[in-house]
């Protein structure tokens, strides 16, 4: 009998082996006055410096309030924590910050918490991710130089005049600077973030109407409404848990079955059920964010005078209502323009403004692109990442109209990258022969934000290597322009070069989608496409 | 028997040097991870050379995996490119996926069995046609759409679970999901018995069990079963490990935050030592529950010894 005597050996072991994994207690999120949302897992450490997607700014919006706010429905930006922002110049600027605010570990938001902050973020030793945001303050070349070791731990530009002013000294003049410092890149630090930084990210404390109350990297977090708050925007719910799900399939069952109130990203394939299934509770409005096909201007066949023509014909070439009503279910929307309809007309945006080369139309297309010389190489390759997205669907629907319009099966095919580091890296390198998919989200509602970081000479996005004198002296001009309505102006004739030169072929704006339970009121999407988690109510 | 398991240990060490070079070298030909890291717009260029250095990839590759060895032999599986410790990511993915990987095993090992019996005892009977039937269907469908299925009718249409896994993930909340994943497994257990036991009961062993005038289950268990189960053993033992290595679908399907989560991401974001630290592990895991297998032949037919 001594193989019974072992078999039930292996047996206990296989019991203790289950004991030894452990038996975790069930879910038990949500509860009277806390919702549920859905939360993707923070490419990068949170920190307002180094957070740049849209699922660590979600946190960092919620638990940091900065010197500016925009406005969650016209995306203008408002004074938060700024009492004044004054300048002769548009060069030198003094700022008052408001007194009475706090971090909620109690410490006083000082003029020091901000530059001790903007001084972390631009300093090239940190890595932070969004340091090229300090990039307009002087001093910045220094901290943060292109090559080698940096010269300065501080900038220069930036000076502490009194507990709660302090002064900022620009490189050149930007007038809507001030208008920039929406931007969480842009909030206020405590102490605690400089004197134990391991436990401020294991448990990130700011000065919103949130404060974090656990988090479990990689699965959740839970933040709860600070009742310190002295803003005039507190939450009006009990908190918020945000759960990380790998997929948006399944963070949208959940809501169906009741067991998450949130899901701020309405899956590609749901969008057919979406208004049906959830009742009307389902939200589709513009955001910040416009997709684009860039060009590879170093490629010497894409950066003739004939191409111009070649480009313009392709624009013309592609059914942009027929894609967006399709694929998209009217979650995007044909452009008509190179900005986006949430700076709405006063701040830039101008429907229509690329006139008939947005237009479809496949006869003249056709004639272009034969004027141009036709498509350089012969054959037409977009590049996009396969990997996030569902590119592969507009990208191949973009190749199919212009296949129709050219007439050819074979003139226009797709070309997956496999992995969206890949695609970076490929454009990085400048690897590209063709058209490459570009998608730009703002980081703060100004028509300057969607115009020089992609256009700008050697502009820190401007992947394609476009350059125009014409267009870089039209924005230095609006940069210096005080009057905010003329450098506008002055913005929406640069954007008119881009126009004319095709510099890049815009496709559609990209509206932000959410779908919520009947427990939860008052939901609505920035123009940052992220909820206004603090304006829900709950139950 | 001891020196033939010391033989086995020492067969590992080439098989887990050439496997993990071989998943090194297959990230790295993917390129810089880096660029991937600033999202749509390019790092700039004094911060990504920054982020090189500290991560070590500004180094010729065989210099990486050399350092990355030395170090993984201290235990230090590297930093993700979130912050945090794979070693950290690890021991939050890993009872996870355990934990799921047990209720498939024990499915696998109570149903599919149980089945096989079953159906091998009454071979061509209407229930052994209907199983067989079934696990055709089971086979030739893929786990995703089983998965899907299974989520949307017990999850949203009848409500009889939650759709996804709270992130503790418990025993009882990865009934269904240990189902799906051991679906495909399952039906070819259940298969394997069914023959095995189909063959040896006609075996003259049998026969004399039963002249004997042994009860029928004693039959069955200490004998039929016994002797049936070396095959199935060999599936199951090897099982585990596909298991945990290919719970990627079904872990997505149902948000579970487990290793299948770990990798799925870490190959994403082109993570060298997620990926490479996650393999490792789970190629330990092959080969010891390939050892497990060998040695337990020898509890199922004391026949098998090995010198």
């Amino acid at each position: 009998m001594r193989g019974v005597t072992r078999v039930r050996w292996a047996g206990c072991a296989i019991a203790a082996g289950v004991l030894a994994a452990g038996c975790g207690g069930g879910g038990g999120y949500g509860g009277a006055g806390v919702l549920t949302s859905s939360w993707g897992d923070p490419q990068n450490p949170l920190e307002p410096t180094n957070t740049n997607e849209v699922q660590g700014g979600k946190v960092l919006d919620m638990i940091f309030r900065g010197l500016k706010k925009y406005d969650p429905r016209t995306g203008k930006a408002e004074n938060m924590l700024a009492e004044r922002i004054d300048t002769p110049d548009s060069r030198n600027f003094t700022i008052t910050v408001k007194n009475g605010w706090r971090f909620s570990n109690g410490e006083p938001v000082t003029a020091r918490s901000f530059v001790d902050a903007w001084n972390y973020g631009a300093s090239l030793k940190n890595n932070q991710k969004n340091a090229y945001f300090f990039g307009y303050i002087e001093g910045y070349d220094q901290v943060h130089p292109d090559s080698g070791l940096q010269r300065a731990d501080t900038l220069s530009g930036l000076r502490v005049t009194g507990p709660r002013t302090f002064t900022v000294r620009l490189g050149q003049k930007f007038s809507s600077f001030p208008d920039t410092l929406g931007y969480v890149a842009y909030a206020p630090l405590p102490r605690a973030f400089f004197t134990d930084h391991a436990a401020w990210l294991s448990k990130p404390v700011g000065n919103g109407p949130y404060e974090i109350d656990s988090y479990t990297k990689g699965s959740a977090m839970t933040l709860k409404k600070w009742d310190g708050y002295p803003g005039p925007d507190p939450a009006r719910n009990v908190g918020v848990t945000l759960l990380v799900y790998t997929d948006s399939n399944t963070a949208y069952t959940d809501v169906l079955a009741g067991n998450l109130d949130l899901v701020d990203d309405v899956p590609a394939t749901q969008l057919k059920n979406v208004e049906t299934d959830l009742n009307g509770r389902y939200i589709n409005t513009p955001a910040g964010i416009l997709q684009t096909l860039a060009f590879p201007y170093y490629d010497p066949g894409w950066n003739t005078s004939g191409a111009q023509k070649v480009r313009t014909g392709l624009s013309m070439a592609i059914n942009r209502k027929q894609i967006t009503e399709t694929i998209f279910r009217r979650t995007r929307t044909p452009a008509t323009d190179w900005t986006s309809p949430v700076l709405g007309t006063a701040g830039g945006f101008q429907a229509g403004l690329c006139g008939h080369a947005c237009d479809y139309d496949p006869v003249q297309a056709k004639k272009l692109i034969q004027e141009g010389g036709g498509i350089p190489g012969g054959r037409l390759k977009i590049t996009y990442n396969a990997d996030t997205g569902s590119h592969k669907q507009w990208v191949d629907a973009v190749c199919n109209s212009i296949n129709n319009a050219l007439g050819n099966d074979t003139a226009c095919v797709g070309n997956p990258v496999g992995t969206f580091a890949d695609f970076r890296n490929q454009i990085g390198q400048h690897k590209m022969t063709g058209p490459f998919r570009a998608g730009w989200q703002m980081d703060y509602p100004l028509i300057q934000n969607f115009l020089q970081p992609l256009y700008y000479t050697n502009a820190s996005s401007n992947d394609g290597k476009w350059s125009n004198q014409e267009f870089d002296r039209l924005v230095d001009r609006a940069n210096a322009e005080t009057d905010r309505s003329r450098a506008v102006a002055l913005f929406q004739q640069a954007e008119k070069v881009v126009r004319d030169h095709m510099a890049a072929i815009p496709l559609w704006y990209q509206n932000g989608s959410a779908g919520y339970a009947s427990r939860l009121s008052h939901v609505a999407l920035n123009p940052f496409s992220v909820p206004v988690y603090n304006e829900i109510k709950v139950g | 028997m001891g020196r033939y398991v010391v033989r086995r240990l020492l067969q590992m060490i080439p098989v887990f040097i050439g496997s993990t070079l071989l998943i090194f070298l297959m990230v790295n030909v993917m390129g810089d991870p880096i660029a991937g890291l600033c999202g749509e717009r390019a790092c700039d260029p004094a911060t990504a050379a920054q982020l090189k250095r500290e991560f070590g990839l500004d180094k010729p590759v065989w210099q990486q995996y050399a350092t990355y060895m030395g170090n993984v032999f201290t235990g230090d599986f590297g930093t993700a490119f979130n912050g945090q410790k794979v070693t950290e990511l690890m021991s939050s993915a890993f009872p996870v996926t355990i934990r799921l990987t047990v209720v498939a095993i024990l499915f696998e090992i109570v149903v599919g069995i149980a089945l096989g019996v079953v159906t091998g005892l009454r071979r061509g009977r209407p229930v052994d046609t209907g199983v067989l039937l079934g696990t055709l269907v089971v086979i030739s469908v893929p786990t995703f759409v089983t998965g899907l299925l299974l989520q949307l009718l017990l999850g949203v249409e009848w409500g009889w679970v939650r759709p996804s896994v709270s992130p503790a993930a418990a025993f009882d909340e990865l009934i269904v999901p240990g189902l799906v994943l051991a679906s495909v497994s399952l039906a070819y257990v259940t298969r394997l018995t069914r023959t095995s036991i189909a063959e040896n009961k006609r075996s003259d062993y049998v026969r004399t069990a039963i002249a004997k005038g042994l009860p029928r289950h004693r039959v069955v268990v200490r004998h039929l079963l016994r002797n049936s189960l070396i095959p199935v053993v060999t599936f199951i033992g090897t099982d585990i490990g596909a298991l945990m290595g290919g719970a990627i679908v079904t872990e997505r399907i149902f948000n579970i935050h487990g290793v299948g989560y770990q990798l799925y991401q870490g190959i994403l974001r082109q993570n060298t030592q997620t990926v490479v630290g996650f393999v490792t592990v789970l190629v330990l895991v092959f080969l010891v529950a390939n050892l497990l297998v060998d040695l337990l032949y020898a509890v199922l037919d004391p026949r098998i010894r090995y010198a």
